[in-house]
């Protein structure tokens, strides 16, 4: 433990006396001299400080990192059925090269479950991105302290409800036997259930991402507003500028890298399109409308017992997943933002 | 009522608006309106399905056959679906089982984050920025849902209450979160501690938390509404269907349109209505954040930005 820790530490040691200034606020003593301080020395003084980060870094370590291991199971034909035991099952199945996967490429359901996780985050990045920013700029234009008080805490509040909840209440409106369909039958039409029609269902899952999480995603947008100096309006207004102009000159550009960031995000996050949420309604729906990848690594692993095969599929998506993640901070940098990580 | 005579006469209503800067244009009636107009909208779109929850879950038989369905108008109000609900039977077990893995969930997940967050909050700290990166590095990859499910059943987890805790215990965001506040916390106050002979459990339980009551509400809050609100690794790990917690009962019950255990008889007969009883276990699932969330708003945007800026 303590030995390959030296290597480790000594280097840290230096970079940390080269760039004093990047070791950001806290310069006290025990960050000013750490570069000329022995390893001894160090340990003795943060060695209580590395014991209470150890509950969380093993569970990180354990839970995290340790799965990742268990991916070879995707060039495998896993029998789970060997032992209840992951890791000896795993040990005792046959390796079947890149079969899984080869198999994946020829099913019809992994293409319609990638277009409809595509369509999905499209439609998401359309109808959910921008409602959070216009709710922001309504929300900050309201000066009303109470006011806006009171709006923030509705606004928020369905963000902490279970997606359970969430689409419990939704089915309670829009279900067969909801509110919608009660009015229309009471109005001498036929029912209407929304919750169980495949052609409209992508717009559903949108509208309850929609009702659930823009009121959260405000937040964001609320504090970076409120950095913004009430100078600079001043000073706009001064040279003319009107309503309208001053958002346009001073709101926006002090929005633009928070948008940037929660883009890349959200891009680096493409295939992962609320997974709970659509499980849930997997069945009422059926798979054709509904199934995304998440999904279909569920159907597959879990309710099919084909491991090897579900496995192989959530491989796929998590590659390509770190690889979107790159490429949207690489975009953000090329565009002179910050992204999720410094260059 | 003297409290307020004794409140001084400029002081300004919260409801009232502050002072308009000179150089601000007035603002239109019309803007006005349409702003209050849309505000009140989005506002009504999640408080009104939430009105028709909880007023079916208060309305009796009676009220809930007139109205056809869901009752948008109190006429009368009753407890009996609570009462049947709360009287032992699977709800109640189901309840019990989540408040009690909520608490010692949360419990267990703001002990590790804590001590976490302030082990990683000296810059410069031995090992220090390996720790962070570890830790940061879960952020952009996940290992994959077959992998940790074969995981928690080779830890012999599976059909135990730990499988709903320990996968999920730790946020590394929520983590960020802390260890940005209480970098903010100031260092000559922590270093004269220290020279007075206090170790940094001491430091971090007397000075640093007590400093930190509002991050540590919001945190707080986020972990004990991800347990509340968790159902996945229920369905996933447990088999036994009496362990279920009450996400798990609801879907069964709202979803699946499934009588509660015991209870079918009293909605058959008519005693009950089945709907009224779908409706108060929505409202207790929707009760305990949509009561303490707003007390903790407050801290939101702080325990956000704080985290957003440093992590």
């Amino acid at each position: 433990m303590s030995n390959s820790t030296v290597p480790r530490s000594r280097a840290e040691a230096e970079t940390t006396e080269k760039t004093p200034v990047a070791s950001g606020g806290a310069t006290g003593p025990r960050s000013k001299p750490s570069g000329k301080l022995s390893l001894k020395l160090r340990w003795r003084r943060d060695r209580v400080l590395l014991l209470m980060t150890l509950p969380a870094v093993a569970l990180v370590l354990l839970f995290n990192y340790v799965p990742i291991l268990g991916n070879v199971v995707a060039f495998q034909d896993y029998d789970p059925y060997i032992s209840d035991n992951g890791v000896v099952s795993i040990l005792n199945s046959p390796w079947v090269g890149v079969e899984n996967f080869q198999r994946i490429f020829e099913d019809s359901a992994f293409w319609q479950a990638v277009q409809n996780t595509l369509v999905l985050f499209f439609l998401q990045l359309v109808l959910f991105f921008p409602v959070p920013i216009l709710l922001a700029l309504l929300i900050n234009s309201v000066i009303r302290p109470r006011v806006r008080a009171i709006a923030q805490a509705v606004l928020y509040l369905p963000h902490f409800f279970s997606w359970v909840l969430v689409i419990a209440v939704f089915q309670q409106l829009l279900g067969g036997a909801g509110l919608l369909s009660q009015l229309l039958r009471d109005h001498g039409y036929d029912g209407l259930d929304v919750m169980t029609d495949p052609n409209t269902f992508k717009f559903l899952v949108t509208a309850q991402a929609v009702w659930k999480d823009a009121g959260w995603g405000i937040i964001v947008f609320l504090a970076a507003l409120a950095s913004v100096s009430p100078d600079l309006y001043e000073a706009a207004a001064m040279d003319g500028a009107g309503r309208w102009r001053r958002m346009w000159h001073v709101t926006l550009p002090a929005l633009r890298p928070v948008i940037a960031l929660l883009l890349v995000l959200r891009v680096g996050d493409a295939l992962t399109v609320g997974f709970e949420q659509i499980l849930l309604q997997r069945e009422a729906v059926g798979p054709g409308a509904s199934e995304v990848l998440d999904t279909f690594v569920w159907w597959n692993g879990v309710r099919n017992q084909d491991f090897g095969y579900a496995a192989a599929a959530g491989l796929i998506k998590g590659v390509i997943s770190i690889g979107l993640v790159l490429a949207a901070n690489k975009v953000a940098h090329l565009m002179g933002e910050q992204g999720v990580y410094k260059k | 009522m003297t409290a307020v005579i004794d409140k001084p006469a400029t002081e300004p209503s919260r409801w009232a608006a502050p002072p308009r800067p000179v150089w601000e244009e007035k603002p239109s009636h019309t803007g006005l309106a349409a702003k209050g107009l849309v505000l009140a909208l989005a506002c009504l779109a999640i408080l009104f399905p939430l009105w028709i929850v909880i007023v079916t879950s208060l309305s009796s038989r009676k009220t809930i056959d007139e109205a056809g369905g869901l009752v948008m108008i109190p006429k009368d109000i009753t407890f009996v679906a609570y009462q049947e609900l709360l009287s032992g039977g699977q709800v109640t077990r189901a309840a019990i089982i989540s408040i009690v893995i909520t608490l010692v969930g949360t419990l267990f997940s703001m002990t590790v984050s804590v001590l976490c967050a302030y082990g990683l909050s000296r810059t410069g700290s031995l090992g220090h920025r390996w720790i962070l990166m570890t830790l940061l590095a879960t952020m952009f990859f996940s290992a994959g849902l077959i992998p940790t499910y074969l995981l928690v059943q080779s830890l012999g987890l599976t059909d135990s209450y730990l499988a709903l805790i320990l996968p999920s215990a730790i946020s590394v965001f929520n983590i960020l979160v802390l260890r940005g506040f209480f970098q903010g916390i100031s260092q000559e106050l922590i270093d004269s501690a220290r020279i007075d002979g206090a170790g940094d459990f001491r430091i971090l339980w007397q000075i640093v938390m007590p400093l930190s009551r509002a991050v540590i509400a919001v945190i707080t809050l986020f972990y004990a509404v991800g347990y509340w609100s968790a159902w996945f690794n229920a369905s996933l790990y447990l088999n036994d269907q009496d362990m279920m917690p009450l996400q798990n009962v609801m879907i069964q019950l709202v979803q699946k349109q499934e009588a509660p255990v015991g209870l079918g008889q009293a909605i058959k007969t008519g005693q009950l209505s089945g709907l009224a009883v779908q409706m108060a276990v929505m409202v207790m699932a929707l009760l305990p954040v949509a009561v303490l969330s707003p007390f903790v708003q407050k801290h939101f945007k702080k325990g956000m930005l704080t985290g957003a800026v440093k992590g």
